[in-house]
Parts: C-alpha cells; structure tokens; sequence
C-alpha cells in the first residue's frame, strides 16, 4: 500500500508541486539565512583566525577580538617572565587611513606582525614573499584590497605604492586572507614599522600572541597570565567563541537573521500544512474506501506518514541543495558571508521533521476519526 | 424441489439510531433478512428507509446497538474492530455508487488494492487485476486513468475490483445510481454473469426499478424495518 500511497501523492502534480515547492522554499529560507548569519558570525572571528596565535593576551576588559584596548609594550615582557610561557611577540593591529595615488582614501586594518619572526604572516601569498616585509617600507596586502583599489581605479601589483598617514607603504605581496567583519582590507607590515605608519599613542600594543611550552596547555597558560593585573589571556578557541557570542547578544544580528528563519517556519507550516491538509481532505472519500475494504487504520497511518516525509524529503533536498548551491556561488565571490556548519542542515531537517509531523497529525487526526461507513453516504 | 441454500447473511431485529441533536433518529428499528449463498438479492425502498445504514451494518462498517448481524456464521457483535477490518478485507467486495476508484491510479492499479491489502506482492496483483479486467471487456484499458473512462467503463474497474480478491459476499450500494440505462443494463448483466456464483452471495441496494428484474429476491424496507420479500420483481409492482 505505501506504493500506492507514493502514487496517489506523486501523481497528484498540483499538490504535490505545492507540497514540495513550500518545504523547499522554508528549506532554502532556513539553511541560507542562518548560512549566512554563520558566516556573518565567523567574519567577526577573522583576526583570530587570520593570525593562528595559541593564546591571546590583551587588556583585561576587552570582550572580543575586534575591541582592541592599547596596551603599553612591556606587557610583551611581562609575559615572556610568565613560566610555561615558550614565546611571546607583540602584534599591532589598528585601522588606519591609505591614501591612493589619485587622492582618495581608503580604511585598511593595519596588522603589524614582529618583525623578527613574523608571527601571525598569512599563509596563502598569492604573489610575492613575506619575507620581504622587512624591506624599507614594505607592505603585504590582502584580495580585499586589490578589490577595493581596483573599484577605485587602481590596480595593485609588486611595487605599487601608497600612503599610510603620509608615509610611503610599497606592496612586496599579495596575500589571501580570511575577509574581515567590516569589510577593511588587512594590510601587513612588521611591528616596528606600524608603530611609524600609525599616529603615536602613549599605549600602542594591541595584543600579545603567545603559546604555551610542551606539557602546558593554552588554557592552563592563559589563566597564569590573567594572574597578572590588567591583562587578560585567553585561548584561541575560547576568544573565538567570546567574540562570536558577544555578537549575538550586543548586535541586532541574531534577531533579525532569526526573524527571517522563524518566517521560513511559518510560511513553511503555512503551505505544507494546509496542503497536505487538503491533500488528505480530497483524498479522504478514497482513505474511507481503504478502509471499508479493509485496510486497518496502522495501514491509513503509514501511508499518510510516508506521504508528508516524502515531501518533506524531497523539499528539504532540494532547499538544502539551492542553499549550498547560493553558497558555492557566493563563496567564489567571497560575499555575502556564508558558512553551512553540519548543524544547519540538521537543524533544518529537524524543522522539516517537525512540520511534517504537524502536517501529517493533522491529517491523520482526520483519518483516524474517518468512519468506512461515509463510503456509502 | 432442491433444498434452498445455506444462509450467508442473516440480521436478526438490528436497531440502529444516530445522535441528532439532543434527540436520536432511528435509521433501522428491528430490521431482519437473510441472504443466501448464490443468491443476488435487491434491498429496495424510498430514501431514507435506512438501506444504507443496513448494508454497512452487514458490511461491519457501522456498529449497531441492538440484534445480531452474522455473515457467514460469525456474529459481527462479538467480534473486535480489527478483526472486522480483516473479516472484510478477506470476505468482502464492495462496489460504490460513486464507484470511489482513485483518480491518480490507473485502472488495473485501482483493481489490485485489494490484493495488495491481502499481502499479495504489487506484481502478483496486478497480473490478476489484468486478468479480471480483461474478463470485464476492458483489456485495452489497464493503463487508463479513471478520467479517461467512461461511466460505464468505470463501474466495470468497480465490480473487477470487488471480485478481484474472490470475496464470498459483494455489496453494491445504487451501482446503477449514476449510469444511464443502457450502461446500468450493462453493468448488471455483467454483475450476473461474474459476481453471482453457488459459493458466493450479492446484495445490492438499489432505487433502480429498471433493474430488478436481475433479482433473485428482493428485500423492500420502509421506515427502517424490512415490510415484504419478494422471489418476483413483478410481486414487487403489485405490492
């Protein structure tokens, strides 16, 4: 009977177009928006990512990783006298102006790596050596500013030169990083040399990357240098998590990212529950002739639950395959953020499962209560 | 003189009334009847007589508060829900006024429910559908849609699926009731031909003078009782 079932629902295009159309659109709705607000979220992480350091030392009220609070730089110092600690390095980051060549302006994130190790270097150059940052005046740039530069009219290489508040900044590279949360273009240099591009502070540290000797762990470092009064440490993962929840309560973020996936709910209960609804209300004269042909009610019950998870199979495949789809596309361009972590595309068949179930009760409610004898009415 | 048949349904004083409102409507008040085996028996009378009430008492599709029903020697009243479900799947054809074939399944996938209810693999079922479809003259046919039949042809998909499974009791609510004449002529004649056999019983209800003549008795009901019986359709005129 559950072939029959499939048929009766498949071969009834109009509905089953309905059915299917409505829990892939609730399907793409769910899955993308919260892609994208993933995404949104993981851009907020970009320092931490980009940079790789085990432990992260900074003022003792920041909250996340793109508040940045100056500390002075003998906190580097203080640090390294910290036992278990096997390196520590200062790390500039701050957003400065450029001025391209025919006078515009652009916000770039300044990252200013130590110079003698480099620490925290992007990994993937696309062009030139980052060694090559300990030349006079040189910088290495990320896509997003051969982007910006290029919607500006000017198109970057080796040797292009601009100015950080007017001084000389020379391109040695082009790098591939992950895109930050503003959407500024990170530019490279070494610390000392972002101590002169940027305007002078009596604070100027922005972090201390550090990592933890054999046998220590980040976290177990990271609570002996938070021992020290007026900083703070924090392990890789644990700042990345800071920063991600401190988005969600502080920011409009979730609410509206959530508003748009409980609408996809709605709407997706909406269609596929009054569809299936009629679909089980056309059918019912021919569920009641089941029945007084002899098919008990566990027979009826099946063949209207396969019906709804069919439904909800398919468009739920087709919703999650446009999403990931959307988010192919968009990660070639790298924009709009998007990020499908597995636990979308369950959460997504969970809401699937749910509105089913819902569609599917409502329908055997009705079937359950069917008399055979409306047969003969 | 043969001795006459065994009884295959016998309904002894069955009374059964529905809620209406505060108040109850008695559709049946003590109707009694028996059917035979190898007898096609008519059950006729004005609308709302309760005919239709009594056919899905004897079907077990409807409970009943008072009187016994029992088919083929078990007693409807002792027996649970879901052994009426499978006493019918198993002994039961039934042909619909409105015929009720599913409009999304072709003509031989419509015949071999039945069948598949039973537990007969998909293929099986419809190999045999196949078989008592092209009994019913509609061999070109299997694969059509019940929209793409005519009237006539569709009560025949309705009868090949009632007697596809070889059910020892077929019931027929009005088969003739949205036929014209000629079709419902038809229709009966091919009732009689396929459904009517010493080992099996037929009761149809029926408002459709024009076919009593295919009787082997008649059963008239009024008011909810049964008033007369009839071995002659004619008796039925003059009555």
């Amino acid at each position: 009977m559950f072939r029959i079932a499939l048929k009766m629902l498949f071969r009834d295009r109009a509905k089953y177009a309905m059915l299917v159309s409505g829990l892939a659109f609730c399907s793409l709705l769910m899955c993308q928006q919260s892609s994208v607000f993933c995404g949104l979220m993981i851009w907020t992480t970009a320092t931490v990512r980009n940079i790789g350091a085990p432990v992260w030392v900074v003022d003792a009220k920041v909250e996340q990783a793109n508040e940045i609070i100056p500390m002075r730089q003998i906190e580097v110092d203080r640090v390294r006298g910290i036992p278990g600690v096997a390196w520590a390095v200062p790390l500039y980051i701050g957003i400065e102006q450029a001025r391209l060549t025919d006078g515009s302006f652009q916000n770039v994130q300044l990252v200013g790596l130590d110079t003698g190790t480099l620490t925290g270097r992007p990994m993937d150059m696309k062009s030139g050596r980052i060694e090559d940052l300990r030349l006079p005046n040189a910088v290495v740039v990320d896509q997003v500013a051969v982007e910006k530069f290029r919607r500006k009219g000017i198109k970057i290489a080796l040797g292009t030169t601009f100015e950080i508040n007017d001084k000389e900044a020379r391109v040695v590279g082009i790098c591939h990083v992950n895109r930050s949360f503003l959407g500024q273009p990170y530019v490279y240099t070494t610390f000392d040399r972002a101590m002169e591009y940027a305007k002078p502070a009596r604070k100027m540290l922005g972090y201390v990357l550090t990592a933890p000797v054999p046998g220590v762990s980040n976290e177990e470092l990271a609570k002996r240098i938070s021992a020290l009064p007026g900083i703070r440490a924090i392990a890789k993962d644990q700042f990345f998590w800071d920063t991600v929840r401190w988005y969600i309560r502080n920011t409009g973020i979730p609410i509206s990212f959530g508003t748009v996936v409980i609408l996809g709910v709605i709407v997706g209960i909406a269609i596929a529950g009054q569809t299936f609804y009629l679909f089980i209300h056309d059918n019912l004269r021919f569920l009641a002739a089941f029945k007084a042909m002899g098919a008990p009610n566990s027979t009826l019950a099946g063949m209207v639950l396969l019906q709804a998870f069919s439904v909800g199979f398919i468009g739920y495949g087709i919703g999650v395959g446009l999403a990931s789809w959307f988010g192919n596309t968009v990660l070639a361009k790298e924009q709009p953020p998007f990020y499908m972590p597995w636990q979308v595309p369950v959460f997504v068949a969970g809401v699937i499962v749910f509105i089913c179930a819902l569609s599917a009760l409502i329908g055997l409610t009705k079937v359950m209560r069917l008399e055979p004898a409306v047969v003969f009415r | 003189m043969s001795a006459p048949s065994p009884i295959a349904v016998k309904v002894d004083n069955v009374v059964k009334s529905f809620a209406n409102g505060d108040s109850r409507t008695f559709a049946l008040k003590g109707a009694s009847l028996e059917a035979r085996f190898g007898e096609l028996l008519m059950i006729v009378g004005p609308s709302g007589c309760g005919k239709t009430t009594l056919l899905s008492v004897i079907c077990g599709t409807l409970k009943f508060e008072e009187g016994d029903v029992a088919v083929f020697g078990h007693e409807l009243r002792a027996m649970r829900n879901g052994d009426i479900t499978r006493f019918r799947r198993e002994n039961i054809g039934f042909i619909f006024q409105q015929f009720n074939l599913i409009p999304t399944l072709t003509a031989v996938e419509n015949v071999s429910i039945p069948l598949i209810l039973k537990g007969v693999s998909t293929a099986q079922a419809e190999n045999r559908a196949c078989e008592v479809l092209e009994k019913v003259g509609l061999a070109d046919k299997y694969k059509s849609y019940p929209n793409q039949l005519s009237g006539g042809q569709q009560q025949r998909v309705a009868i090949s699926r009632a007697l596809v499974h070889d059910p020892r009791l077929i019931i027929c609510d009005e088969p003739t009731a949205a036929l014209d004449s000629v079709s419902g002529h038809k229709t009966l004649e091919l009732l009689q031909e396929s459904a009517v056999r010493p080992d099996r019983c037929v009761i149809i209800v029926t408002h459709d003078s024009r076919i009593y003549e295919f009787a082997d008795r008649i059963v008239q009901m009024d008011d909810g009782r049964v008033v007369g019986q009839f071995d002659d359709p004619s008796q039925l005129s003059h009555a």
